[in-house]
């Protein structure tokens, strides 16, 4: 029977009751803390209303590093309960909740805030502008994915978490099958977070489009800003489909329509059609950033500029093209005919071809270079290899045909891990080492970081190299349990030894983290690693107006042009006198409405429609109130601008 | 010193391991199902599956060695000044170089690839008439139906060898897939839908197959045998299951259909109209 959720509201079981008692005690504690030190003021003042790009960028990141955290325990839970056949560590029920949370809160809660942020953090600097186009915007960005993230989260304790897996299939995902609120948190948790990120992919195109640096030609840019802008370009297209395909299952679910449903004409496989043209384009919105972050990081640390400039812009506009074109390869199965099939899987193999040339072009930055292998360094090197694996295994699954093989199974798994932790996590922690003393004005250790960098990498390829193998014996993904006897038992045993060595790993990163906010290597110049592109040009980390003259720009890597190239001189103007800079004040709305959106999402979940009306109710009271607010902004003095440039040395 | 020459034999490492697995894909180890075809259709897939696999065992194979190169040679040590060109920012031959090469391999692989894809919708071997078996997916069970023989078993299923089977897809429940990997790819089983998947077992045995597509609760256990025996067997195997299995009652195709449950392994000698409720929709082309 399936549990009849609405009956008990608070979840049961022995690792809920852990979890209740580990929320209730973390919550006591940042309370305490936050009172103990008068901490509370300082928290509102700087960080729950800051429309500034960087915090907002810092606060992405934590949010981000506490999912990895909490989707890596989903990982890890998932790897024990499949170490041995036949185990019972989890059930069945247990088991689907807890692959539907980790694969949702990855790529959702954790990849794309991990990217969103570090672009938060590194662009407007990049591009020598004092903040993104629309800072209040910015805000509404993240605090409505971060109360989406927390309403999905919220569904562990209360009421039971989504378990149809994170592509949410109807009819299995539709009322019948799935009558519990878990499915309704999915609905309303990604819908929430949804509106940050198409508003951050609208003031990213703005910002790069509007905002550059004086002399920067579009050409000009950093790749990691070029990136930005066609990721930007494929969330504004992209995610509007999500929106729609979820409302359009929520219609389903809480008003009884019959969109995917078994019945009543209702037709599933739009749901697979819909979510994937989403879910393909979304695989390159958690790529190509990283693609930028490695551009930066090789060019800077090979001491060179970055080969084949050009044919990256143009590899990965080609590939935001082609993202829009492969969906069906994720359901080939679906029998849609040879024509469709051999259409897409034609269309997938040619990704190969930009992403080749961006391989080969990175691999040739290093040529005739100096090579200093930093973790920051490190982490890019090791995103080649392993997202070559990753690719090679895409192409072989584009294969239409050899796909029916492939399909579903463990073969599929290890190929996806291996692009989105090989490339997006991989590009993450390079460009969380590389832009870290940026943020926070001090490096972290790199001897920690090697230990964090070589345990993650072995135990990573021990992890996902024998799910290939595991796929071509017949085992296939989302199985909460398999008999003995079929040659899975040892592969799936030393998979589970390598995600344990994994979260070592990581261990490494939270010691270093801690150890460097102490002990580490404090950067007084602003230009910690030698850099090429603007965001090293200024104070580390940087004042809140960024540049205290906005830079002028006169090429490609102006930074490095700045220190050693041949437009020297020009850089050598005279400093003209401080201005008074123009910035947007501080808001708390952006919070207290997402804060609305989340109590009304969390009364839809449960069918309490007082809940919702009332708290959409809200966030129309904030609409209204900020249209109507004139004194949005204010100026930094030239007396203030002095103080904090005289401060960094920088006078 | 050593900590730079790492990463090179990281990867190197890395690539033994994989190199390591594809032999023992293809040569020993007879558990890895996919690398052991039983029938023309998953030996397709299977010439597929190498083909691409050497193509890409290629491309990864110079992006390693240029990558190990590159490392070594140029990583920051005594000497290295001599090489440095920090305006290096281009070649327009290499890049028209790496851009053809991967045409070319693109190319290779998608022309065998095509013609794989349409020859799948065809029967395995035209010889010899091809049978049916009507394939519903229930939460969570198999319910096999064979038309020409008018008989039902549930989580097994018995087919002749030598003979092209066409297998019509549908479900009563959340999507699955119908997946024997010896003896070929799987495909969806959707609900109001037909999808047809054509396989054959070249010779006797008993092969496992699976559903592979999530569907709640039970799917893990949607495992069934398929026993593959020559014509005159099955034929023998017919007779018998006519002759002593009882017939399947509506209300028991009823409590199969609606019941979210598994189910032990079932033999019916018949089974009534509407023992599987038909789909308005005509058959779809499948592969």
């Amino acid at each position: 029977m399936l549990p009849h959720y609405f009956n008990h509201l608070f979840v049961t079981g022995t690792d809920i009751y852990i979890a209740d008692v580990l929320i209730i005690l973390t919550s006591l504690g940042i309370v305490g803390v936050l009172t103990y030190f008068k901490k509370w003021k300082w928290l509102w003042r700087e960080w729950l209303t800051t429309v500034d790009h960087k915090k907002i960028g810092i606060m992405y990141i934590i949010a981000a590093t506490a999912m990895f955290f909490r989707g890596g325990m989903d990982g890890l839970m998932m790897r024990t309960q499949l170490a041995v056949p036949n185990n019972h560590f989890l059930g069945a029920e247990h088991y689907d909740q807890v692959f539907t949370t980790h694969g949702t809160i990855m790529i959702l809660f954790m990849a794309m805030p991990y990217l969103i942020g570090l672009i938060n953090v590194a662009m407007p600097l990049q591009i020598g502008a004092r903040d993104v186009a629309f800072p209040y915007l910015n805000a509404i960005s993240f605090w409505t994915f971060f109360f989406g993230a927390m309403l999905f989260n919220l569904s562990f304790v209360i009421g039971g978490s989504p378990d149809a897996g994170w592509t949410s299939y109807a009819p299995l995902a539709g009322p019948t099958f799935d009558p519990g609120p878990g499915e309704n948190y999915y609905l309303f948790g990604l819908n929430l977070a949804g509106i940050g990120t198409l508003a951050s992919g609208i003031n990213f195109l703005v910002t790069i489009i509007k905002m550059r640096a004086p002399g920067m030609k579009l050409m000009d840019m950093p790749m990691f800003t070029w990136s930005t802008l066609i990721t930007s370009i494929l969330i504004i297209f992209a995610f509007p489909v999500l929106t729609v395909a979820l409302s359009l299952l929520t219609f389903d679910r809480l008003f009884g329509s019959h969109i995917f449903s078994m019945t009543h004409g209702g037709m599933p496989m739009m749901w697979v059609n819909l979510f994937w043209i989403w879910g393909h384009p979304e695989v390159y919105i958690v790529i190509l950033p990283a693609f930028g972050i490695l551009s930066e990081v090789i060019s800077t640390f090979s001491g060179k500029k970055l080969f084949g400039y050009s044919a990256m812009v143009g590899s990965m506009v080609a590939i935001a093209f082609l993202s829009f074109t492969v969906w069906v390869h994720h359901f080939f199965t679906m029998g849609a005919g040879p024509a469709v099939n051999s259409f897409f899987g034609v269309s997938t193999m040619l990704i190969a071809i930009p992403t080749g040339v961006k391989v080969f072009n990175w691999i040739f930055t290093m040529y005739r270079g100096k090579i200093r292998f930093t973790t920051a360094m490190l982490w890019a090197l090791a995103f080649i290899p392993t997202f070559v694996v990753g690719g090679m295994t895409g192409v072989m699954l584009a294969v239409a045909p050899a796909d029916y093989q492939y399909h579903n199974s463990y073969f599929l798994i290890a190929h996806f891990h291996y692009t989105l932790i090989g490339g997006t996590v991989f590009g993450v922690f390079a460009g969380l080492y590389y832009w870290w003393p940026k943020m926070f004005g001090f490096k972290l250790n790199e001897r920690l970081g090697r230990w964090n960098f070589w345990t993650f990498i072995i135990s990573f390829n021990v992890t996902f190299l024998p799910m290939f193998l595991l796929g071509l014996m017949g085992m296939t993904r989302r199985m909460y349990t398999y008999p003995p006897g079929l040659g899975w038992s040892h592969l799936n045993m030393i998979e589970t030894v390598g995600a344990f060595g994994q979260a070592i790993g990581m261990m490494f990163l939270a010691v270093n983290i801690v150890w460097s906010i102490k002990y580490g290597e404090r950067d007084v110049t602003g230009d910690a690693w030698d850099g090429r592109a603007l965001e090293w040009s200024t104070t580390s980390p940087a004042p809140e107006y960024n540049f205290a003259h906005v830079p002028v720009v006169y090429g490609r890597d102006a930074f490095w042009d700045m220190k050693y190239g041949k437009n020297r001189e020009k850089y050598q103007v005279k400093a003209k006198p401080y201005r008074p800079i123009h910035m947007p004040n501080n808001s708390g709305r952006p919070f207290l409405m997402s804060l609305a959106f989340f109590i009304s999402f969390w009364g839809f979940v449960f069918k309490w429609y007082l809940v919702g009306g009332l708290g959409l109710a809200a966030v129309f009271v904030f609409m209204y109130l900020r249209s109507f607010e004139y004194d949005t902004d204010h100026y930094i003095s030239v007396e203030e601008i002095e103080h904090t440039e005289a401060a960094a040395g920088r006078l | 010193m050593s900590r730079m020459l790492s990463p090179k034999k990281r990867r190197g490492l890395a690539f033994a391991a994989l190199s390591a697995s594809v032999l023992l894909l293809s040569g020993c180890g007879s558990q890895i199902a996919v690398l052991h075809p039983e029938g023309p259709v998953a030996r397709q897939e299977y010439n597929l599956i190498i083909w691409s696999f050497i193509l890409m065992a290629f491309v990864g194979l110079a992006v390693f060695i240029l990558f190990a190169y590159m490392l070594i040679k140029y990583r920051a040590r005594p000497g290295v000044e001599k090489y440095y060109d920090p305006n290096l920012e281009g070649n327009r031959k290499l890049e028209v170089v790496w851009t053809v090469i991967p045409l070319l391999i693109v190319i290779a692989l998608a022309i065998p690839t095509v013609k794989t894809t349409y020859a799948l919708t065809q029967p395995p071997v035209q010889a010899h008439d091809p049978m049916e078996i009507d394939v519903t997916s229930a939460a969570w069970k198999w319910i096999f139906q064979y038309p020409g023989q008018h008989i039902e078993t549930v989580n097994y299923l018995v087919i002749p060898t030598g003979v092209p089977v066409k297998f019509i897809l549908t479900s009563v429940g959340p999507m699955n897939t119908f997946w024997i990997p010896e003896l070929g790819g799987m495909e969806f089983t959707m609900p109001g839908a037909n999808l047809g998947l054509w396989l054959e077992a070249s010779k006797s045995g008993v092969y496992l197959g699976r559903g592979a597509n999530f569907s709640g609760k039970g799917f893990a256990h949607m495992q069934f045998n398929v026993y593959a025996k020559p014509q005159a067997e099955f034929n023998q195997w017919v007779a018998q299951v006519k002759a002593q299995d009882p017939p399947l009652t509506m209300a028991q195709a009823n409590q199969l259909v609606n019941h979210h449950g598994l189910s032990p392994i079932l033999t019916f000698s018949s089974y009534p109209a509407g023992a599987v409720p038909q789909n308005q929709n005509t058959l779809m082309s499948g592969m």
